[in-house]
């Protein structure tokens, strides 16, 4: 299948400061991938230009077309959601549904009326009246009626509380997505995604630095519970992070061969959240 | 089509204050201001005797004096009836282009303030359709609906005055064939074409401020165009300029931030002799006079000055990345 998403040697540039430095990347058709960084990295700068809403060097290619100059054509394939400030507050339910069933040609309205219905929203209702999980609700109501090949979602759970959290999650997996669709999504809470991403690409200092799949992860990284007296062989494999719980060592190895882990304790898979702390260590130093 | 047709629905429903309220609320507050004056008048006519002084006969004086009307007079009187009917319209006119200048000024810039420009650039609209569906707003719903609520309003006036008339038993029915409503009706909506091509610099100049400006539109949109003429006239008075610096204010500063006042573009037409000939009234608020200014460049440079700046505004709300 052709990739969904394809980005060479993209770069951008705010002022003095480099948002993104020469980055490529591929993304394929029925994946889920995490986008994840720390403040500043450049997440919102990939997908504002996937988006077609910034301008910048290199080649993109989101699903044949090219965001800078196709950009009305791409939007009718390609939705998003960008945070939860985002819908106008004069808005109402029902003035919302009427116009994006009016002016999107992917729109189910059915699906959408289906889906309001199980929230707490009536047709009346402005987004000034609502809190921030009904505003997210009703925009994923919108957006889960629309058949787009590719969701953008940057930060979409921003400032919910938890029951709110899972339930968008939920939502998007059980009722939207399938094969024929690809989610981009960045956010903060990784724990929270970690168990739905197919894929995960970390970001720093504009620069991709890492680009995986969720089982090579398995293999590739591997993290061991490792008791006092051995601590100082496995230094001796140049772990990438190492901590200390009840008086044990956790160390977290990078493409180390698990036969020779093995000898030092027991193996896990580390988290998302490790390995994303562990990778961009002194980030902000 | 359809989606321009949306987005102007859109545009509406965000400002249905502006766009609806703010005229008929007017209307109201014009009617309620005439029929103060006319208790004013039954007041203070009951309290100095006026009509007492006459005793029954003032009435009857009144209808005599309707009666005695030569055809001269009539047509005073139906042109004055004209203007009245206008006057309502006139007032409306004054709160309308508040409304149009300030959301001209807003109209691609507040969405990129509360970042909702981000759900709107979800959705598969083109700039182009979305800068089109605001300047059909400003510049042909909103004076549509001004000008129903102005007529409305005329005609409302016009009947309280006969009702009040009626009272005190003068017969102003006829009186009232006497104006041209039709005409008033006519030369305002026939004029909307006119607006729209006069109102477009100034439309054009608040959007390409509303769309460029990074923080307060309003202030740019002001100072650049007054700051220009300062400039000017700071060279003429240093002789290095020919220009005259009266023609910039009259030509430019005016067009690009005044033009949204209906009827500017009547002010070339003789208007003294008005007074002495009815005729003049409905010669100078008629469609030829409107539709006089075709023949002249000024509207269609500034026509297309407007476009230009629509295009320009147009190219930022698209590449404008700030939100």
């Amino acid at each position: 299948m052709n990739a969904v998403v394809t980005a060479s040697g993209l770069s951008k540039h705010y002022n003095n400061t480099l948002a993104l430095d020469n980055v490529s990347f591929t993304i394929q058709p029925g994946r889920i991938v995490g986008l994840i960084g720390p403040n500043g990295a450049g997440k919102t700068t990939v997908l504002k230009a996937i988006l077609g809403l910034t301008d910048f060097q290199g080649q993109l290619n989101v699903l044949g077309l090219d965001p800078r100059t196709q950009r009305d054509k791409l939007m009718e394939q390609m939705c998003f959601i960008a945070d939860v400030a985002v819908l106008p507050r004069w808005l109402r339910v029902r003035e919302a549904v009427d116009f994006v069933a009016n002016v999107h040609p992917r729109f189910n309205r059915a699906k959408c009326e289906a889906f309001l219905a199980r929230t707490k929203l009536t047709p009346d209702q402005r987004v000034r009246q609502m809190s921030k999980g009904m505003i997210v609700q009703l925009h994923l109501a919108l957006v889960m009626a629309i058949d787009a090949r590719v969701l953008v979602l940057d930060e979409p759970t921003l400032g919910l509380d938890i029951l709110y959290r899972k339930q968008f999650y939920q939502s998007l997996l059980e009722e939207y997505f399938d094969d024929n669709k690809t989610i981009i999504v960045t956010t903060h809470q990784v724990e929270e995604i970690e168990h739905i991403l197919t894929d995960l690409m970390f970001i720093r200092d504009g620069k991709i630095v890492l680009d995986t799949d969720m089982e090579a992860v398995g293999e590739r990284f591997a993290e061991v519970m490792v008791s006092a007296d051995m601590a100082a062989t496995a230094r001796q494999l140049n772990p990438l992070d190492e901590r200390q719980v009840f008086g044990k060592s956790i160390f977290l190895f990078d493409g180390v061969d698990h036969a020779r882990l093995q000898a030092l304790g027991e193996i896990r898979r580390p988290s998302v959240s490790d390995l994303f702390v562990a990778t961009m260590k002194g980030t902000y130093a | 089509m359809k989606t321009v047709y949306w987005l102007i629905k859109r545009e509406f429903w965000e400002h249905r204050g502006g766009f609806f309220w703010a005229p008929v609320i007017t209307s109201g507050v014009f009617l309620l201001l005439n029929l103060m004056g006319i208790v004013v008048a039954e007041v203070t006519g009951a309290r100095n005797n006026f009509f007492g002084a006459f005793g029954s006969s003032d009435s009857m004086k009144l209808s005599d004096m309707v009666h005695s009307l030569d055809a001269h007079q009539m047509d005073l009187v139906g042109q004055g009836l004209d203007v009245a009917m206008m006057s309502a319209s006139f007032l409306i006119s004054v709160v309308f282009c508040f409304v149009v200048f300030f959301y001209c000024l807003g109209a691609l810039y507040d969405d990129r303030r509360d970042r909702s420009i981000l759900f709107w650039k979800s959705l598969p609209i083109s700039n182009t359709q979305t800068v089109l569906s605001k300047v059909i707003a400003a510049s042909v719903a909103a004076p549509f609906i001004a000008i129903v609520c102005g007529v409305l309003t005329g005609f409302a006036m016009l009947l309280l005055f006969a009702i009040t008339l009626s009272l005190h038993g003068v017969g102003v029915w006829s009186l009232l064939t006497l104006a041209h409503p039709f005409h008033v009706i006519g030369f305002m909506l026939g004029s909307l074409p006119v607006y729209m091509l006069w109102s477009l610099p100034t439309v054009g100049w608040l959007m390409l401020c509303s769309s460029w400006a990074r923080s307060k539109p309003f202030l740019w949109a002001v100072v650049i165009p007054v700051a220009v003429g300062v400039v000017l006239g700071w060279f003429h008075l240093l002789g290095v300029l020919e220009l005259r610096a009266d023609w910039y204010w009259r030509e430019v500063l005016v067009r690009v931030l005044f033009s949204v006042f209906p009827g500017g573009w009547l002010q070339n037409a003789e208007l003294v002799h008005i007074d002495h000939d009815p005729h003049a009234v409905i010669d100078f608020l008629s469609l030829s006079n409107s539709y006089s200014v075709l023949a002249k460049p000024n509207i269609w440079i500034g026509a297309a000055v407007g476009v230009a700046m629509l295009a320009g505004a147009t190219w930022f709300r698209r590449w404008r990345d700030d939100s």
